[in-house]
């Protein structure tokens, strides 16, 4: 296999108890450069758990897991922050640090990488930070505290401080639960804009079945800067084999496979995925 | 017994493990120099109007007191080195630690508790930062160094309001005995008690508000639940230690 196909991010038999309850149970998953997975589950089922290991946030009891091709289960605390710094991570709310403004929030992973390399360079960091805040949009809060800023806005700082270091992996924690339809586009949108400007690898957690279809039916247009639904056949073809549906139930991978192959599942559990969306739509 | 026991020595012991890391941070790089400023500046500036005045009514009280009691026995010039030696020795150093311990161990345990609940310190865990190091060692340094400063400033306040009532408005002595006398009652013992206190008080105050805020789990209850513990402890242990200290030089 080239280098190039390699796994980036590679889950082994791994397995995870809280209070007896299985929080993960023997899950398998190989994720390679410039592929996404969207991850659908019932409230508790392990998604957030799930990504949380792939960066060591939790220890695992069983298992392997390969970031970057080391293995993260048998690394300490310290040892983890290189492999941490190579992968964005956009928490639940954002996560953003409340005392801070967007700027310093945003230029938190420069700073933390320039201080531990022991290097030193402001000025450009405040071109990345300025860079990544217009890729979502929100360049005219660069002074303004997370407080002042609406669900949504905080939801796209935080995407801009997870891709501000450029990382080869982005990891989101439903980048698009609790806001309102408009908005949750436009956070889609600029996930698939990371995924197809920089060929980067995402984990989606996501409760929307809509989302999954925006990262599987559109691309990015970089020229003309929207999306653009994929018309070509074997365009489309290409694209389901990169984005791929997870579903979890207690801990369990009880689904993984296509667009196809998830709206062609007869399991129940695995339905109510896409059920629940076209009670939406109705 | 044992179903309450254990979990009180896990807790203990994940609080030395916390202890232990925030100390071994003071040798190791990223030094967060700007952040150690902020707090100082927080817990020792920003204490300062409660702890003078606290300091000077201790001493006033003190002073009243004893000009009573030792009128009786014809000790009016005792009363120097009695507030001088209850101010530097016990009451300073312990009244400045509880009044930091409701202001500050409060405050770091809600704020780090908030923190934790929003995922903010998981953020920076992922973002590649050590959070014992960013947030635990800066508030553990700076409360260690700025305790023993409020101390004297508040046996200061102290001394001087006890000389205010001693002096010029109960005439229990004048001026120049109750200087020179509470002067000279003091000794090397008590000097390095009165700034020793504070400093191991810095460290617990510091810590009992970083462990219970770390550990928050349950949403806004659960940031009430850990400032409330926190306040608790940091007042138990610094009466507890203060005790132990005292028995060991009696």
């Amino acid at each position: 296999m080239p280098d190039s196909a390699a796994p980036i991010v590679e889950l082994k038999h791994v397995s995870l108890r809280y209070n007896g309850t299985w929080a993960l149970r023997d899950v398998n998953l190989a994720l390679a450069p410039g592929e996404s997975r969207v991850i659908f589950g019932a409230a508790g089922s392990g998604k957030t758990t799930l990504l949380k290991a792939v960066v060591g946030l939790v220890s695992v009891d069983d298992g392997q897991i390969e970031l970057f091709g080391q293995d993260v289960t048998s690394m300490k605390e310290r040892q983890l922050f290189d492999l941490r710094a190579r992968t964005g991570f956009l928490f639940q709310e954002g996560a953003l640090f409340d005392s801070l403004t967007v700027r310093e929030n945003v230029e938190y992973p420069l700073l933390n990488q320039q201080s531990s390399n022991g290097a030193g360079l402001r000025g450009d960091a405040e071109c990345r930070v300025r860079e990544a805040l217009r890729f979502v949009e929100l360049e005219e809060t660069l002074d303004k505290l997370p407080s002042e800023l609406s669900g949504g806005m905080r939801r796209r700082v935080g995407i801009a401080r997870a891709i501000v270091a450029e990382p080869p992996l982005v990891l989101y924690d439903s980048p698009t639960a609790g806001l309102d339809p408009i908005t949750a586009n436009t956070i889609m949108a600029l996930i698939l804009k990371e995924r197809d400007a920089r060929n980067t690898a995402s984990l989606v957690v996501s409760h929307r079945y809509q989302d999954g279809e925006i990262l599987t039916d559109f691309r990015y247009d970089l020229q003309r800067g929207q999306l653009t639904r994929l018309s070509d056949r074997e365009e489309r073809q290409q694209r389901h084999t990169r984005v791929q549906f997870i579903v979890m139930r207690k801990g369990e991978i009880v689904f993984l496979g296509t667009l196809e192959e998830l709206e062609a599942s007869d399991d129940e559990y695995v339905r109510r995925f896409i059920r629940r969306e076209e009670n939406h739509a109705q | 017994m044992g179903r309450f026991l254990i979990p009180w020595v896990a807790s203990f012991q994940e609080f030395l493990l916390l202890a232990g890391r925030a100390f071994g941070n003071l040798f190791r790089r990223p030094r967060y120099g700007d952040d150690v400023a902020v707090q100082m500046d927080v817990i020792g500036i920003g204490s300062l109007p409660i702890v003078i005045p606290t300091g000077a009514l201790s001493g006033a009280i003190i002073a009243l007191q004893m000009a009573r009691a030792l009128s009786t026995y014809g000790a009016n010039s005792e009363v120097g080195p009695i507030v001088a030696i209850t101010l530097v020795r016990e009451l300073g150093p312990v009244l400045t630690a509880v009044i930091v311990a409701g202001r500050n161990a409060s405050g770091i345990a809600s704020e780090l508790g908030s923190m934790k609940v929003t995922e903010q310190i998981d953020a920076m865990r992922a973002l590649g930062t050590d959070p014992l190091q960013k947030l635990v060692t800066p508030r553990l340094i700076a409360t260690a160094v700025m305790l023993p400063c409020l101390t004297v400033v508040a046996d200061l306040a102290g001394w001087i309001a006890a000389y205010l009532i001693a002096t010029p408005l109960t005439h229990v002595v004048s001026s120049s005995v109750y200087w020179s006398t509470s002067w000279r009652a003091l000794q090397l013992n008590d000097l390095a008690q009165g700034l020793g206190k504070p400093l191991l008080f810095g460290i617990i105050i510091s810590l009992c508000g970083c462990f219970y805020g770390m550990r928050t789990t349950g949403g806004t209850q659960g940031v009430g639940r850990s400032t409330t513990s926190a306040v608790v402890a940091a007042c138990i242990w610094v009466f507890l230690s203060s005790f132990l200290i005292d028995k060991m030089f009696y």
